[in-house]
């Protein structure tokens, strides 16, 4: 029963009604509706309890200011803390009020009422801090009862990111915004216009105003229907700007998508110049029992029976300190709402402001000092400043209005400066610092005529076109006394600055006793400010109350930083489509669908490319399949598919001297068909990367790198040539896409690409160790290299994608005969531990350098320089003991221990000396191996040493670091 | 979210480059250079409040490493250390 509708007007269709649930309960609105103005609409006037003391709370504001009711969503529209204003009503949807169990209405937490008087500002974190803060934090925070996130995420539809550009960006569709946007849109500039409510017309939707002698909202229909025709205008609805960050770039969050599968889409727009029509909200009076449900903002009122069609109550009082309130208690009163007084705290009233209020009483300089009913408003108590003249007037609605204070979050973001202006007793935009112009009353023009003016000047101005004439509009004129809190003899009873946080003034005055007397420090000592609102209605009363503690004025005091968002944003939009597979897709090479075919097991293998780890058949379990991988290749024969290394092609007269200065070892002796194993340093002479280079001609080269940091030798690459070594005569293509290979290794491997049907000489005379040659295997162009990463006899087959998926194919039919296996990256990294060739990441952890690991002999002497020569000298230089790469047997040989294990000598609880870096079972030794990196290792062959596990201690043999045909006989066979 | 000036390809969002770091001085000859004025090198990263000349690298646009001096305080892309905003 919406026995609070007015039967006629309002901007929501009585055709549509919406079924809701709010508390368990079934209740009914209209489209159009949010569900602030719903609940109000059926008289629901308790709708939460307070944080901190879990007072009895009501809906108080109108849009994102709003401090009191928040709720939790359920279902398909899951989310927490939403404030109930600006929640648009669905159908379907179930809401909960936060703050309280089992409901608002009987709230087990009230209890916290009794002690209120104990919890001063500070209280948790003066009472709590022993052993420390965060021992307490979960529960306290858990009892203070916010919702939680949402424990999964939508069930249908997505999030979504998208990038705009624009000429003029205007945050506001209220009458300076719209004006902004028509200026703009018809010097044809391309214009985004976005505004955080349902419908355009900002508080136009919330008074009854004219323009050019018409009802104000027929302008914006038809400025509207105008941007709609312009193909160079953007135009979005309940879109809220949310963040203004460096070089006009503005995150824009939009809302209820029609009839799409996206359930908000994050706009990051950059402008040329930003409008800033933001508004102005209004501030709350701050007196004894200001958090009652049935105590509102008066704008929220007007919104609510001009905009919603609702009443918010049967009799009102007004309470007052400017002139805006006036006009709130006019619309009332014609709607047939009884308005018993406007309590005015001025002494003297302006005519305009009287000529409003007609026959309804006013009581000037007097202000309220208490209010009646807990869970309800039936009255409130109204005296003199100093005291006298105490009267008690009846009532079921208090609205109230401490003025204006323009909407200056996204200037405060963009660093622009705020001033504050005594005549509008709040902060105004200074000095812009980004290409902005606030208008409107976010420039504290509060009149509806400079509104219109100021949004068409800045339109005009960021266009070089000539303002056009203005519709004609009332020129309300609005004049306001400050009044920071009311603290007259008799006012008693908390008085709330934060209505979110339970912040009243006297926690700020106690704050401020206790020497926090920085508006920062005030804010996080009391947490004013500091809920979801964000003090949308209280932080300038903050601002008053500590300027007139302290005798100064409010500019010295200044206000709190302002930070993005502005209204909260959910993860999800801002994250938009982080989903792996979009953001980061992986990296597939043309063997991959065969890989799943086969039933491999995949991995990722660094920089986002996919790998088989192993390929299981029947019942093995995992340590049999990795065996058996490594058998086929230790005694018959194997294949891996090798294409996610990089591959960089250089050309050009400079590249011999430019491969010689960032490799290790010396490169520009190579012939054409040689090639080289490599060592790059980075400068300061860490292991940045290892691979392979092949002289393909003169001056052209190919350089392998390991898969995962192909990126980051593009990058070193190219920043040496382009500003060390602009004059070099190198260019540095990427071809690590451009090349596949499938890798042929094992005693077999001759035979079987031989059996391939190749026009290259396979004879270890003609095609030796570290040589390549261009030919045709099985009919495809191939280059064929005698690399090794297994140390077997192996043939890398470079074909192009196009001709790989063909190459992996005839590979497994030619070598059937001869027992051969695909092999996956687990049995590889056996393979390469058995040798102890260096894998980077587990024998490099950036204080490893070559000599460590027994590779001094790829640290080229003949060289003067090269990168990080200087470095590892300087290093080497004294005595310090390194940890040096060494093999380690387990002296139990059926004991596994855990990579990155720590050696400790004796096994004691000492410092370690070490630590082991991989460990596998080797299929040659019949048994596990392990390499560590160890204090002086190299020196320590044949000693035990001691693995230190947590219950357990590892005993192990150390030997130098390769456990399989040391002479390196058949890699070179 | 910066817009970075390329030569090439005019003004780019940062998401589109790679941060290279301030600029450092030229590499020293390492055969004639102090262990001092090497590691002062390696390891003195210009960090000023203010004007930085810095590098980056477009690596998602046209593979440019570029300089640029920027305001640390503002992020305002500058002329030079003088033209602080
Ligand atoms: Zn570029």
């Amino acid at each position: 029963m919406q026995d609070r509708r007015f039967p006629t007007g309002g901007r929501i269709d009585r055709g549509q009604p919406l079924a809701f649930r709010f508390n368990g309960k079934e209740y009914t609105g209209f489209s159009g509706d949010t569900l602030a103005s719903a609940l109000l609409a059926n008289n629901v006037r308790l709708t939460a309890r307070s944080f901190k003391y879990h007072r009895p709370r009501g809906i108080v504001g109108s849009g994102p200011e709003e401090p009191a009711t928040l709720v939790e969503l359920d279902g398909r529209h899951a989310s927490a803390n939403q404030a109930a204003t600006t929640v648009r009503l669905e159908d379907g949807m179930a809401a909960r009020s936060v703050n309280c169990w089992p409901s608002p209405g009987l709230d087990v937490g009230a209890v916290n009422q009794l002690f209120a008087g104990l919890i001063p500002a500070g209280f948790y974190y003066k009472t709590f801090k022993w052993p420390g803060w965060h021992l307490y934090e979960p529960t306290i925070r858990k009892a203070a009862g916010l919702a939680g996130a949402p424990e999964a995420p939508p069930l249908d539809g997505h999030f979504e990111a998208v990038h705009a550009h624009a000429d003029v960006l205007v945050v506001g569709a209220g009458p300076a915004g719209l004006m902004a946007a028509l200026v703009a849109g018809r010097a044809g500039r391309r214009v985004f216009l976005a505004d955080e409510r349902i419908e355009a017309g900002g508080s136009l939707l919330d008074r009854r105003l004219e323009i050019a002698g018409r009802p104000a909202l027929d302008w914006v229909a038809e400025s509207v229907a105008e941007l709609e025709t312009m193909p160079n205008v953007t135009h979005l609805q309940d879109a809220s700007a949310w963040a203004y960050r460096e070089h006009n770039c503005l995150m824009v969050n939009e809302r209820s998508l029609v009839n799409s599968t996206v359930l908000e889409r994050n706009w990051r727009v950059r402008a040329g110049r930003v409008i800033l029509a933001t508004g102005a909200i209004e501030r709350g009076l701050v007196f004894p029992q200001n958090d009652r449900p049935g105590v509102m903002l008066a704008s929220a009122a007007q919104a609510y029976v001009n905009r919603f069609a609702v009443k918010p109550g049967e009799r009102t009082v007004v309470f007052a300190n400017n002139d805006s309130a006036y006009g709130v208690a006019s619309d009332l009163r014609a709607s047939g709402i009884d308005v018993a007084a406007i309590v005015d705290s001025r002494d003297v009233i302006p005519d305009f402001a009287r000529n409003f209020a007609g026959d309804i009483p006013i009581r000037a300089g007097a202000v309220v000092v208490g209010v009646r009913g807990r869970r309800a408003v039936r009255g409130v108590a109204v005296a003199e400043r100093d005291g006298r003249g105490a009267e008690k007037i009846d009532c079921d609605l208090l609205l109230h209005s401490g003025g204006w204070n323009p909407t200056v979050h996204l200037f405060s973001q963009s660093r622009g400066r705020l001033r504050y202006d005594d005549s509008l007793a709040t902060f105004v935009p200074d000095e812009a610092v980004q290409a902005c112009a606030s208008v409107g009353g976010a420039a504290g023009e509060l009149s509806l005529a400079s509104a219109l003016r100021t949004g068409a000047e800045a339109a005009a101005k960021a266009t070089g076109t000539k303002i056009p004439d203005l519709p004609a509009a009332t020129e309300e004129s609005y004049s306001i006394a400050p009044l920071w809190h009311v603290d007259a003899p008799g006012a008693k009873g908390k008085a709330f600055l934060d209505i979110q946080n339970d912040v009243t003034v006297d926690d700020v005055r106690l704050a401020l006793i206790e020497g926090y007397d920085s508006v920062e420090h005030v804010k996080r000592y009391t947490t004013g400010g500091m809920g979801f609102d964000q003090g949308k209605t209280g932080n300038v009363n903050i601002v008053g109350t500590i300027a007139r503690q302290k005798g100064v004025p409010l500019q010295d005091v200044g206000t709190t930083t302002f930070r993005p968002p502005y209204t909260p944003v959910s993860f999800g939009a801002i994250g938009g489509i982080r989903e792996e597979s979009v953001v980061l897709p992986y990296r597939h090479t043309p063997v991959t669908r065969w890989n799943l075919d086969r039933g491999a097991f995949m991995y990722e293998a660094g920089a986002r490319w996919r790998r088989p780890g192993y390929f299981p058949c029947g019942d093995e379990m995992f340590q049999e399949t990795v065996n058996r991988e490594c058998r086929a290749v230790r005694e018959c024969v194997g294949v891996y598919d090798g294409s996610p290394l990089g591959k960089f092609e250089l050309k050009g007269r400079d590249v011999d001297r430019f491969l010689d200065h960032i490799y290790t070892n010396l490169m520009s002796t190579l012939k054409p068909g040689q090639c080289r194993y490599g060592l790059m340093l980075t400068e300061d002479g860490l292991i940045l990367d290892d691979g392979v280079a092949m002289r393909l001609g003169e001056h052209r080269w190919l350089v392998s790198t390991s898969t995962a940091h192909a990126d980051t030798v593009h990058g070193h690459m190219d920043e040496l040539l382009q500003t060390q070594f602009p004059d070099w005569n190198v260019h540095v293509t990427p071809v690590t896409s451009q090349w596949n290979n499938a890798t042929v290794c094992g005693p077999k491997a001759r035979e079987v690409v031989a059996a391939l049907d190749t026009d290259i000489d396979l004879s270890p005379e003609e095609l030796p160790f570290m040589r390549f040659a261009d030919g045709h295997v099985a009919g495809l162009p191939a280059r064929v290299v005698r690399v090794s990463f297994t140390g077997e006899l192996s043939f890398e087959i470079n074909v192009a994608p196009r001709h790989m998926r063909d190459l992996w194919e005839r590979i497994m039919e030619a070598g059937e005969p001869f027992g051969i296996e695909p092999v996956g990256s687990e049995a590889s990294h056996v393979l390469r531990v058995e040798k102890g060739f260096l894998s980077l990441g587990h024998e490099v952890d950036g204080t490893v350098d070559a000599h460590d690991l027994g590779m001094g002999w790829i640290m080229s002497k003949k060289k003067g320089d090269y990168v990080g020569k200087r470095s590892v000298e300087l290093r080497r230089r004294g005595n310090a003991i390194r940890r040096e790469l060494v093999g380690l047997l387990p002296v139990d040989p059926n004991v596994q221990i855990p990579e990155g294990a720590p050696l400790t000598p004796g096994g004691e609880t000492r410092p370690t000396e070490g630590l082991v870096t991989a460990c596998v079972w080797s299929v040659v030794l019949d048994r596990w191996v392990a390499l560590a990196l160890l204090e002086n290792g190299q020196s320590r062959h044949g000693e035990t040493v001691h693995v230190r596990l947590k219950n357990a201690t590892v005993a192990a043999d150390v030997m130098a670091p390769v456990f399989y045909d040391p002479e390196g006989r058949k890699m070179r066979s | 979210m910066m817009l970075i000036p390329c030569p090439f390809c005019g003004h780019r969002s940062e998401s589109e480059f790679a941060y290279g770091g301030p600029v450092k001085p030229d590499r020293p000859d390492p055969h004639t250079t102090s262990d001092e004025d090497w590691v002062e090198y390696l390891t003195t990263v210009p960090n000023p409040l203010g004007p930085v000349q810095e590098r980056w690298w477009h690596v998602k646009g046209c593979g440019t490493w570029l300089t640029i001096w920027r305001d640390t305080r503002t992020h305002d892309i500058v002329e030079g250390p003088g033209d602080a905003g």
